[in-house]
């Protein structure tokens, strides 16, 4: 394991930061991460020093551009075991799971065929193909939960209810929830049934080692600021024949070989063909140092950690009988809970009194009420730099923190 | 209503409003005007319905889901609201705007909305205490 003190020396957030006049608790990771001071340097490193578009010059300062971009693909392509021209570039997870949805199910979909997804995705694995619904004339039709969790045996039976199914699109871990799908078994049932895979890594990259590879998923898409990484980058992974079938989503400069007066255009090969315009470069360069902090700690280390703090807050909050907790038998550094008799959003200020940063409500997803059996939930989840001492204020707070209204007047 | 109120006091009218609620129904007359409102941080998502005759609201109530502060902030309001001009609401309206910004405001025209004095310090809750003020507002404001 690693030294948890060294750690948070990294983060310039974690360097006595209040809130409300309190040292900061930050337990929102799976909304977004703090940066390692190594992920400033290395977006800094592109304004200080490297400044110049990519593939679009003669002079040494855009050819190592072009060759910052290349390292940084590859870091990522090792990182989560896929090859280097199989990683696309794109503003985050959502613009990802956009890209499939109109890159590869509005060009392959026909009337009558349907997409797979659950009711605990999030709304970028959701809104997007209600959309190629519309456009297409195929149909949703959705997973059965099974105690809260979607399972190989809840696929299999939708296969079985449903004839047409093409795409499977599901969290690979829970944003609610925090639960890991069984990605390998469900991706196998999907190839045995004519479908393809489509892996929401959001949650997940970040937290467990994740294989592209042995998963054997079709797509997968995560985003650099929930693993310390920063905003506006994030990545689609695909399988290269299928990237290179499919059509192209955005486009303009630097995604095309040529194009002509008659509107013949001819895309570059993948993952080109997906980047139009100037790439986010200084979040590619920030990107890439991510990943090599995480590297360097280790995912299974990273995952011990998330899983070792959630045993030991929930231990902690079952002491009480205040807290309703829903997933218990979680394990990825993501509770969601209730106060008895407290509104979620009402919880939520509560703690924020206290420099506590969690986050109430549906958290996106908007279906998944019937799942929890409540309107809104309050969501804690860490990362690897929370600390125990974290967690027992976050504890202490919950159970003993006073009234709701301690917010507005005690503060 | 005088600001000298105690916290206790404050308190007290802010959970009495959130626990019952004496505004929240949907009319079962016609002739109200209604308005959508929902939060982008926060769960509440209310209706707000205005009965006006004459230039006066005779009757104001809601209907939907929404945290202590919005429920109680939005009930507040109803009651505050039944038997004023259009005039007098829309001036009670911009005073309690005044107020959740820390801008000099006439406490005198809020009366029990004086209680939600504090919600600048939970910024994130501005929202939730004026999501049914602003839809009460936007009824109100092309009258």
């Amino acid at each position: 394991m690693y030294d948890i003190n060294k750690v948070r020396a990294d983060f310039p957030m974690l360097n006595n930061k209040k809130m409300q006049g309190k040292p900061l608790v930050f337990l929102d990771n799976a909304s977004t991460t703090f940066k390692p001071q190594s992920v400033i340097d290395a977006m800094n490193k592109y304004y200080l020093e490297m400044n110049a578009n990519s593939h679009r010059g003669d002079y040494d300062l855009c050819y190592n551009m072009d060759v910052e971009i290349q390292k940084s693909r590859e870091t990522i392509a090792r990182f989560i075991n896929s090859e280097t021209n199989e990683v696309v570039f794109t503003s985050g997870d959502t613009e990802a799971l956009n890209l499939v949805a109109y890159g590869y199910a509005l060009e392959f979909l026909k009337p009558g065929d349907q997409i797979l997804i659950s009711e605990i995705e999030h709304a970028s694995n959701t809104l997007p193909w209600f959309r190629i619904c519309e456009l297409t004339g195929a149909k949703m039709c959705f997973v059965d939960i099974e105690d809260k969790k979607v399972t190989v045996e809840g696929v299999k039976k939708a296969f079985k209810e449903n004839k047409n199914i093409k795409i499977v699109a599901l969290a690979h871990t829970g944003n609610v929830l925090g639960y890991t799908i069984n990605a390998k078994e469900i991706a196998s049932i999907a190839h045995n049934n004519g479908a393809i895979l489509v892996l929401d890594g959001a949650q997940s990259v970040p937290h467990i080692p994740v294989d592209f590879k042995d998963l054997d998923a079709d797509f997968l898409t995560f985003s650099a600021h929930k693993m310390c990484g920063p905003t506006g980058i994030g990545c689609l992974v695909g399988k290269y024949e299928l990237l290179q079938k499919m059509a192209t989503f955005h486009t303009g400069g630097g995604m095309n070989v040529k194009f002509n007066k008659q509107g013949e255009v001819i895309p570059l090969d993948a993952p080109a063909k997906f980047e139009a315009g100037t790439l986010n470069l200084s979040a590619i360069m920030g990107f890439k140092a991510a990943v090599e902090y995480l590297n360097a700690l280790g995912m299974d280390n990273i995952h011990k950690h998330d899983e070792e703090l959630f045993k030991y807050a929930i231990s902690k909050l079952e002491k009480s009988d205040k807290v309703i907790i829903y997933n218990k038998d979680s394990n990825n550094g993501i509770i969601a809970f209730n106060v008895k008799g407290v509104f979620a959003q009402d919880e939520a200020t509560l703690l924020n009194s206290k420099g506590i940063a969690v986050r109430s409500g549906q958290h996106c997803a908007k279906m998944i009420n019937d799942v929890v059996g409540d309107i809104a939930t309050v969501r804690m989840s860490t990362y690897l730099y929370t600390s125990k001492e974290e967690i027992d204020i976050f504890v202490e707070n919950l159970i003993n923190g006073g009234d709701i209204l301690d917010a507005y007047f005690l503060n | 209503m005088p600001i000298s109120l105690t916290n206790e006091m404050m308190r007290a009218i802010i959970m009495d409003h959130s626990s019952n609620p004496t505004n929240k129904h949907v009319p079962s007359k016609e002739g109200y005007e209604k308005e959508h409102m929902h939060s982008d941080n926060c769960i509440d998502d209310l209706d707000i319905y205005l009965k006006v005759e004459n230039g006066i609201v005779v009757d104001a109530c809601f209907e939907g889901v929404a945290c202590t502060i919005s429920l109680s902030s939005t009930d507040i309001m109803c009651d505050l609201m039944k038997g004023k001009t259009i005039e007098k609401a829309r001036y009670m309206i911009e005073q309690y705007q005044h107020m959740m910004h820390e801008e000099p405001f006439d406490d005198e025209v809020l009366d029990e909305a004086v209680v939600f004095v504090n919600t600048s310090k939970q910024a994130a809750r501005i929202r939730c205490a004026t999501i049914g003020w602003n839809a009460a507002n936007s009824i109100l404001k092309d009258k």
